[in-house]
């Protein structure tokens, strides 16, 4: 009995219900702020800047709407959330309205007294950022001296005090020869979970993408190595993926389905489906200063515009897969054809998706050069 | 960790997992990391049972009683959820 026990909630739904169902996350961007710099950071190429940000009130109010509209696990995250010098009471708030708190963060910048303090205020699980599985590769990605030896240091803090620990992992050209040893040392750390997540080539991301897209056989490569190293490890660690699309056949669902699981808020408190729809500048993102969280989940244009299957155009229109990847992803849509309401270029359907192939392999055999990349600069922020 | 159960094992949600009603949606769920799982009907019971004290002889015992069904019957299922929910970080034993 115990499958049919365990069916996941979080599997994609199937197709649209006539109302939409309640969402189940919440990212909650507290900041744009971080310590590192990494050349694959997702988050837009415009930063918010830190007098944008919301206040705690505001925050603590979105919290609370959030648990009353369904939200089961709130994501602490930014840039770097502990930044923020509310998140103690921040993580109290949302642990108290039933949330369960999920802080991502880069582990440099926390004290020994912020992490108890945390832990007391109810924080559930921690997600820990891993740029290398070594001190070189990790200042190669996050251009910051003596990063590695911090975040070793502070998993070792949250792992003592018997708080879950999840290593995420994005993965590059950069670091992709990695891939098992990173998988070692989240087992070393006493990590419970590991997200092998090859680069989405979103905001800072596509800028560097030339320097950071990997070369199939590697991608192949990795997708057996997670295979091994998870029925090896079954019992000691839960290990997730996610594949690069540039090389698939089908592309992937927008966060489960645009407006049907998630929702994310931006240091200065606009709601997106995803956290890089702020490129689809046609959309109007209400924010929570103006609107509730559940008006803004059944009410707003932005959240109904691609939901199900209305807006497809053909090949989407009478694929068979219409309902299964809804078209796929809509910012990378407009990023490589222009068009977001286009059949995104992942899909073998797409009339682009050979040229993508093809700029991914030639981007991926271009000699890796250091001097090349750009690391985030937030100067301004 | 993988390995046998047997009856004085006692079962346990470690930090960082919660079962818990679900009032928006109905029922109940249990919460992991990035995990949600719908848990109905005799799940429900033998969750509310793991209350980290209680061995799984005598949550096989109490869900006999409550059921009205042998041991024998009720046991293997108990086993494998629970050995289930242990390959997935879900629950110490």
């Amino acid at each position: 009995m115990s499958e049919t026990l365990l069916d996941r909630r979080d599997a994609p739904a199937p197709s649209r219900p006539p109302r939409p169902e309640p969402p189940i996350g919440l990212l909650a961007e507290l900041t744009h702020r971080c310590p590192l710099r990494c050349t694959y950071c997702s988050n837009p190429i415009e930063l918010e800047t830190r007098s944008a940000e919301l206040d705690t009130e505001t925050w603590k109010r979105v919290f609370t709407q959030a648990a009353e509209l369904g939200v089961i696990h709130v994501h602490l995250s930014g840039g770097e959330p502990t930044a923020r010098k509310d998140i103690v009471e921040l993580t109290r708030h949302a642990a108290e309205v039933g949330l369960y708190t999920n802080l991502i963060t880069s582990g440099v910048g926390v004290s020994e007294d912020q992490l108890d303090a945390l832990v007391e205020a109810g924080c559930d699980h921690i997600q820990l950022s891993m740029q290398g599985a070594d001190p070189e590769i990790t200042v190669a990605v996050a251009g910051m001296k003596g990063a590695f030896e911090r975040k070793q240091a502070f998993a070792e803090q949250v792992v003592r005090r018997g708080v879950p620990l999840t290593l995420n992992s994005v993965i590059h050209r950069q670091n992709i020869h990695q891939v098992p040893v990173m998988i070692e040392k989240a087992v070393e750390f006493g990590a419970k979970r590991i997200e092998i997540a090859h680069t989405q080539y979103y905001g800072w991301a596509l800028k560097n993408r030339a320097q950071l897209m990997p070369a199939k056989a590697d991608v192949d490569r990795t997708i057996e190595e997670v295979k091994e190293a998870r029925e090896r490890l079954k019992g000691t660690l839960v290990i997730d993926a996610v594949f690069p699309d540039y090389y698939a056949r089908y592309p992937k669902l927008c966060n489960g389905g645009w407006g049907t699981r998630t929702l994310s808020v931006t240091p200065s408190g606009k709601v997106l489906p995803c956290h890089a729809a702020e490129t689809l500048k046609h959309l109007d993102f209400w924010t929570v200063r103006d609107h509730g969280l559940a008006d803004i989940w059944y009410e707003s244009p932005a959240f109904e515009a691609y939901r199900g299957t209305g807006w497809m155009k053909e090949p989407c229109r009478s694929c068979e897969r219409r309902e299964v990847d809804f078209g796929g992803c809509r910012c990378q849509a407009l990023a490589l054809t222009g068009d977001p309401n286009a059949t995104d270029p992942a899909c073998i359907k797409s009339p682009h998706h050979e040229r993508i192939g093809d700029l991914a392999r030639t981007e991926a055999s271009l000699s890796t050069d250091p001097g090349a990349v750009t690391y985030r600069n937030f100067g301004a922020a | 960790m993988s390995g046998t159960i047997d009856g004085t094992s006692v079962p346990k949600l470690p930090r960082g997992v919660r079962f818990r009603e679900d009032k928006t949606r109905g029922g109940y769920i249990l919460v992991g990391p990035e995990r949600i799982f719908n848990i109905d009907g005799v799940a429900v019971e033998i969750l509310k049972r793991v209350d980290g004290e209680t061995s799984l002889d005598g949550i096989v015992a109490d869900l006999s009683k409550v059921f009205a069904a042998s041991d024998d019957v009720i046991r293997p299922d108990v086993e494998a959820f629970f050995l289930d929910l242990r390959d997935k970080q879900m629950l110490t034993l």
